[in-house]
This record gives C-alpha cells, structure tokens and sequence, in this order.
C-alpha cells in the first residue's frame, strides 16, 4: 500500500536562503509522524509548503496519489490536507461557532457540519460553552483548541499540526497532547511539528529530527524516545 | 456597608455645584421652561440675520430649535421628579442624559446670542429676549452640574462616560413596532427640518447640528438609542420598510424641488457609499479611487441616453438597458483593475486604486478628439442628457398625485430609492451568504482563510466587482439627474461629494460592515457642506479636524457593527445590545 503522503526530495528557499534542504519521509494513513527539531530547522517551512503557501524549489510532494506541486493552497485544502498554522491564525472578531463554520466552508452537508461541530464541542467543552463568545477572547490554549477544532471540520484525511504547544501553560500543553492521543485512537492521520519533542515523540509512529534544513535521524517513535543523541540534544539530559 | 460609608458616599457624589438636590431639580425644570417662554419672545431688532427672530410670538428659525431643546431639558428635568411613565426616558435616574439635554439648550441659545452680536456687529443688537434667553438655558446646566455626580472622584470626564442603565426585557411587538414607527416618524421629521434650512441660513444650521448632537448624545446616555437599536433588530424587516416608506414620504413634505433634488443627490451617493461598503467593510480592502466606478456608470449612461453631445448620438437605449450597460461597464472595469491588483496587499492595492481613480479623470478629461480619441468629450463633458421615460411616464415632467405635485427631482428621487433598495437587498444578501463569510474570513486573516480553503483571489475580485457594478447602477441615473456628466466631481478629494475621500469617510464615519451606517455617514457628508456654504474655503479642513476627532472618540463610526467595537475597545460587551441569543455575550461582561 502506498502512503497517504509522500514526500520526495523537497527543497523549499527564501530567496537564495535555503530552509529545506532535500528531505524525504511519508505518512502512513492512520499513522501520526512528527518533526521535531530547534528553531530554524524547516519545520514550519515544510508544512507551509505542503499545505501550498510557499513554493517549494524542486522535489515532489504526492498526497493520496496525486502529485501536490503547483496546486495552490485552497484546492490542497479541498484535497483533504488540514492545516492548523503556527500561531494559531484563529478569527479573532468571529465568534467560536463562526470560526468552526469558516473551517467547513469547502463542505455543503448541513447536518454533517452540525454534527461535526458538535464533536468539536464534545472534544474541547470549553468551546461549547462560549460558542457564542468572539474567539479573541480565549485564551492561548482555548484559541489552541479552536484552531485545531476548526482544521478538523473540514474532514481532512490528513491533519498537519504547527507547533499546538506553542506558548502554552504545562498544563494546557498536556490537555492538546491528550487530545492529540485521542484523535489517534479516534484514527485521524497526523503530522505533528513540536518543539517539545519528549511529548511528541511519545505519541507518533514515526519520528524525523530536523537540523537546519535536512532530516538527520528517523525512526518510530519509541526508538528516537531512547536515542542516545535525541536525549541529549533535545530532551534536555547531559 | 456600615452608616458612615454611605454618608461619605453621597457627599462625594455632589456635583461639583454645591446646591441642595430639590433646588437643583428645580432650577433645571424652571430654566427649561424659561428657555422655552423666551424663544417667543424678539431675540433682535433686525430682520437681517437668519430666520427673522424679530417677531413676538412667532418663534422662527434659531428659536424653534430653542423650544425643542427646551423641552427636551423639561422632560428630562421631569424624569428626576418620579413623574409616572417618564422613568421609561432615563431608566436609572441618571445624570449626565440631564445635563447633556440642559448643554443643547444652552448651546443653541448661547450660539444664537454669539452669532447675532458678530453678523450684526455688537451687543447693542440683542433684543430683551435674547439676554432672557442667554440666563434660562444656563439654569439648567448649573442645576445638572449641582446634581449626584455620575462617576464621583472623576471630575468632568465623569460626566462623558456613559452610565450603566438597565436593559429591560422586550415589549409587547405591538408596542415595539409603534415604537419603531413613532423612531422614524422622528427622524424624518428632524432630517426634513434640516434639509428645509435654506442654503444661505449657516447660523440656523448650526444651531441644529448643536442641538442633535447634544440631543443624541443625551439619549445615548439614557440608554434609549441602545434600546431603540434592540428593538428594531427585532423587526429588521419591518424597520427596514419603514426606513423607505420615509424616504418616500419625503417629497411630499417639501414644497418646492430644490429639496428633492438634494435628497435625491444624497441618496445617489449613500448608495454608492454602500457599495463602497463591500469592498472596504466587509471585505477590508483599501479602495481609494472608488468614485471612478461612478463615474464609469455615469459616463456608460451618457453615451447611450441619446444625448446630441454623446459620441453615439443616434444611440438611445430604453433606461433598463442604459442602467444595464452602466453597470457592466463598471463591472469590467472593476475586473480589469481588481485582476492585477487584488493579488496586493493593504498599502499597496490603495496606492492602485488611488492611481486608477485619478488615471479615469485625466482620461476622461483627454478623450475629446483633440489630445486622444473622441469618445467623453473633454473637460465639457456630455450635457443635455435627456429625461428619461418609464413606461411612458416622462420623469422630467411634474405630476400631481392628489394635491401635491410632484416635480422632476421627486420622480428621480422614487426611481433612485428603487435602486436603492436593491442595493440594500443586494448588500444584505451577500453579507449573511457563503460569499459574505468569506469577504470577513479574508478582512480577519487573509492566511488562515486561505487555510480554510477560500481561493482569496477570485473572492476578493467578486467582492471588488460587485461593489464596481452597484456604484455603476447609481451612476446611471445619477447621469439623468444632472442632465450631464463631466470629469471634474470624479476626483480623489475635493470640496464636495461625491468623490473617494468623502465616501470612504462615509463609510468610516457611518460604521463599518452596516447596512445603515454608510447611508447615515453619506446623508451627514452630503448635507454638512451643502448648508454650511461659508466653510468653502475651509471644507477640507474643516473635514480633516472632523475625522480625527472622530476617530479619537469613536473609531467603530456612529453605528457600530458589533464585530468592530470588539477591535476597539477592550471591553467584551459591544454597546449595541446584546441579542437574546447571545448569552455568552453578555455573560462574560457581566
């Protein structure tokens, strides 16, 4: 069976910097892969570029048998490839229940949407209770939980992650990582991207260390949890 | 809370006029009722300034506003007296919709005195009534200032916060829709009041916009403006037909054509103010040369009206075809600049569009034969538009209907509502439809709308298109009105609407993303400078002070659309009420 993403060889510049430096790895339907890496490695860059907001420079980029190079960001969306951005790029004037319905705008079946915005709401109760409340409002970790309720309504076959414990409190960061846990037992494929690697690794299959720009090290996640090199330069132990 | 507490507590609540609050009351109730006895009375003894305010018992002009200010004061005056079924006008009791009534006396009194010793040159041209007229409206603002201060420790900012009134439940719908109704016989009388001060009249209308500035002002604090604002969401339709039965009851309350022809003037550009609307309220996109698109409706219209100066001169289309053509040709107008540009950003697209505006007028100007092709005949323009006939009613003839008669500039004014209306609908439509969540996905974060699968491109260029092809429709008849077009009003700013700057400031002033705001903030810009003729020089400048004044104080616009006053200011509860479907809302404000 071929993966549900396959990526080939992708190089993604800045002008003449070059942030992604040929980097291969793919997803399995059902699986849930993460990057990890410092600051500056590419991460962010790889998933901008998968999701079609830059341009990659050469390399090939395959999703669910079709090849993604050159299709512009709205129809990648159309495709089944969710996006939850860095900094959370919630609407922050719309009110929850509005900013979920924006996540269904490519959908037309009515009662689905309902449906799946009452899972949203089954999911992080906090966005239940203030559905009517302009998104703004929330916190961090509430805008963290909306914006990943809102790349789920439009039924992505592949959720694509950006850093969710990005500047949260210890405790909210492990609320989105439960979360995480349950929509893989739930089956939702994901690629996750996390600076916080000791949590990510703990929940994926598969595990890639990024160093500025190239994929140094792979393996399932368990494995990397206990490489020696991963401990030391990202788990924080001597 | 123990004794002393509340014993400190009232005496720090004391205005800032140390009087007893019976007295207070009472000075306010008489001062009131003093202003209004003295507009009966001869304020000078010449007939030479405005309104002739030299006649005993007949209130003119200065003095009408006098007495509607004056009892305005007495009514609120009332409300502090526990008179049964006034609470209703100042639920809380409060302050400062007092003192805020007592200040548009004062204003309108004090104005009129000031003015009358500077037109005729000194003191000595006040008449007795005048000075009695000065002394009864500053009663009641000493009486308010000596009444519970609103906000104690404050000082006189205390006075501009607006106070906490409570918000009962809904009436009975009957009541409200009499209500509804008895709010826009209100306004329709305020507006047509203004619209009748003649042209030459400046003091009058001054006096005016002090007296309603204040007037508002007072029924924002008593909460009333909040509650009416409540009550007509509640029956949006019927308000909304209300609105335009008004409009169309207008040129019935007017006597002579020069008034329709500016309602008619007023309306065109409210219009187009609204399709503005679209492009910079709802979308977020910066057009600064959208009078253009006018302009392109105006001038498609022209040319096909059958005029003898048109380049196509034999051409003569039936109206529904003119307004068509107009339309489409903004509309592809709109698509040949929005296709290039729209992929811009913020600053750079409003440097575009202002470009364009002005790439349309200098083109216009040169299209005469002479420096280009002959096709808009120059700087002279296309005149002698004839009237238009719809079916077999010829619009330039006046006609009786009943026993009004109804002049050229009325029939326009109905055939411009109609568009009006359309515009509105059109407007309304596309705000609560798909296309309408994407223009505010796109306005809030361009990035994550294009996350949720919004091809930004094409629904910015529809958004842009529309907006383009409603400004056309007005441009047709707008055409018709004027009996010609011309390049010169086409510009970027400039003394008088319509032009770029006036309706962005439309828009803005009136409040972003409203349906009524726009039309407000339009119907305010058209009418200021028309009937403050002496600002000429000045308008610009006068304008700019405006605007800035503006937006310090109130940068959501007169009407605020509930999403913008959550941008500015840090509170959660937005001051247009909360709908009943919104708990949340009001919960966390709470």
């Amino acid at each position: 069976m071929t993966a549900l993403l396959e990526v080939q060889d992708l190089r993604v510049a800045y002008g003449k910097i070059e942030a992604v430096k040929g980097i291969s790895f793919s997803v399995e339907a059902g699986q849930v892969v993460t990057l990890i890496g410092t600051n500056g490695a590419g991460k962010t860059t790889t998933l901008r570029t998968l999701s079609g907001l830059l341009k990659p420079t050469s390399g090939t980029i395959t999703f669910d048998g079709k090849p993604l190079t050159g299709t512009p960001a709205h129809k990648i969306v159309a495709l089944g490839l969710a996006h939850s951005p860095e900094g959370r790029h919630i609407f922050p004037r719309l009110s929850i229940a509005e900013n979920l319905q924006l996540g269904a705008f490519l959908r037309k079946d009515k009662d689905g949407i309902e449906k799946d915005i009452q899972r949203a709401y089954d999911l992080f109760p906090i966005l239940g209770e203030r559905r009517k409340q302009a998104a703004g409002t929330l916190s961090g970790g509430e805008q963290q939980m909306l914006a990943m309720g809102r790349a789920l309504m439009s039924q992505p076959k592949l959720l694509m992650l950006d850093e969710p414990s990005m500047g949260l409190s210890p405790i909210m960061m492990q609320k989105i990582m439960s979360t995480i846990a349950e929509l893989k037992a739930q089956g939702t494929t994901i690629l996750l991207v996390e600076q916080n690697a000791q949590a990510a690794l703990s929940l994926a299959d598969q595990g890639h260390v990024m160093e500025v720009g190239s994929i140094v090290l792979s393996g399932t996640g368990q494995d990397l949890l206990h490489d020696e090199s991963v401990r030391k330069a990202y788990l924080g132990e001597d | 809370m123990t004794h002393t507490t509340t014993n400190i507590a009232t005496e720090t609540q004391r205005g800032p006029v140390p009087l007893p609050a019976p007295a207070a009351r009472a000075l306010v109730s008489l001062g009131a009722t003093g202003t209004i006895a003295s507009a009966f009375l001869s304020w000078t003894y010449s007939s030479n300034f405005p309104g002739d305010l030299t006649i005993y018992g007949y209130p003119a002009g200065l003095q009408i506003l006098a007495i509607v200010a004056g009892a305005l004061t007495l009514l609120y005056s009332l409300t502090l007296w526990n008179v049964r079924g006034l609470h209703r006008l100042n639920p809380a009791g409060a302050t400062s919709p007092v003192l805020m009534t007592a200040l548009s006396a004062f204003t309108v009194c004090w104005f009129a005195a000031i003015a009358i010793a500077v037109d005729l040159g000194g003191l000595v041209n006040l008449a007795p009534g005048a000075y009695v007229a000065v002394a009864a409206s500053a009663l009641p603002v000493i009486g308010a200032l000596a009444l519970p201060h609103p906000a104690p420790g404050t000082g006189l900012r205390g006075y501009l916060t607006k106070p906490d009134q409570p918000r009962p439940g809904p009436l009975p719908a009957l009541a409200e829709r009499a209500v509804i109704t008895l709010g826009t016989a209100v306004a329709l009388i305020v507006f047509t009041y203004g619209i009748g001060i003649n042209d030459d009249e400046s003091e009058t209308f001054i006096g005016y916009l002090l007296a309603i500035v204040f007037a508002t002002w007072a029924l924002v604090h008593a909460g009333l403006l909040d509650r009416y604002a409540g009550i007509s969401a509640r029956h949006k339709g019927f308000s909304a037909t209300l609105a335009f039965v008004a409009v169309a009851v207008f040129p019935f309350t007017q006597d002579n054509d020069h008034n329709a022809n500016l309602g008619v003037s007023i309306l065109v550009f409210a219009t187009v103010a609204l399709g503005l609307n679209i492009v910079v309220g709802l979308t977020g996109l910066l057009d600064l040369g959208y009078v253009a698109f006018l302009g392109v409706g105006a001038y498609a219209a022209a040319l096909v009206s059958g005029s003898e100066f048109s380049r196509f001169s034999g051409v003569q289309f039936p109206f529904w075809a003119a307004a068509l053509t107009g339309m489409a040709a903004s509309l592809v107008f709109g698509v040949l600049i929005g296709a290039p540009t729209l992929r811009l950003r913020g600053d750079y697209l409003a440097i575009v569009t202002l470009g364009f505006g002005e790439i349309f007028r200098i083109a216009v100007n040169n299209l005469d034969g002479v420096s280009g092709p002959n096709l808009t005949n120059g700087p002279n323009g296309i005149s002698r538009i004839p009237d238009l006939e719809i079916f077999g009613f010829n619009l330039g003839d006046a006609h009786d209907v009943g026993s009004f008669t109804l002049g050229r500039f009325a029939n326009y004014l109905f055939l411009m509502l109609f568009f009006t209306a359309i515009v509105v609908l059109v407007f309304t439509r596309a705000a609560d439809s798909r296309i309408g969540r994407s223009w505010i996905a796109i306005r809030e974060d361009e990035t994550a709308a294009t996350a949720m699968g919004i091809n930004g491109f094409r629904v910015k260029l529809i958004a842009f298109a529309l907006g383009a092809a409603l400004a056309g429709l007005a441009g047709t008849v707008m055409a018709h009105v004027n009996y010609s077009v011309n390049p010169q009003p086409y510009q970027f700013a400039g003394a008088a609407p319509p032009n770029s700057a006036f309706l962005l400031a439309a828009v803005v002033l009136g409040g972003m993303g409203t349906v009524s705001g726009p039309l407000l903030g339009a119907s305010l810009l058209y009418l200021i400078p028309e009937k403050l003729q002496f600002l000429k020089n000045y308008e610009l400048f006068a304008f700019g002070i405006a605007l800035v004044l503006l937006m310090r104080f109130r940068p959501e616009g007169i009407i605020a659309n509930r999403r913008r006053q959550l941008e500015f200011h840090d509170s959660n509860t937005p001051d247009t009420p909360a709908q009943p479907d919104e708990p949340a809302v009001t919960k966390a404000g709470a």
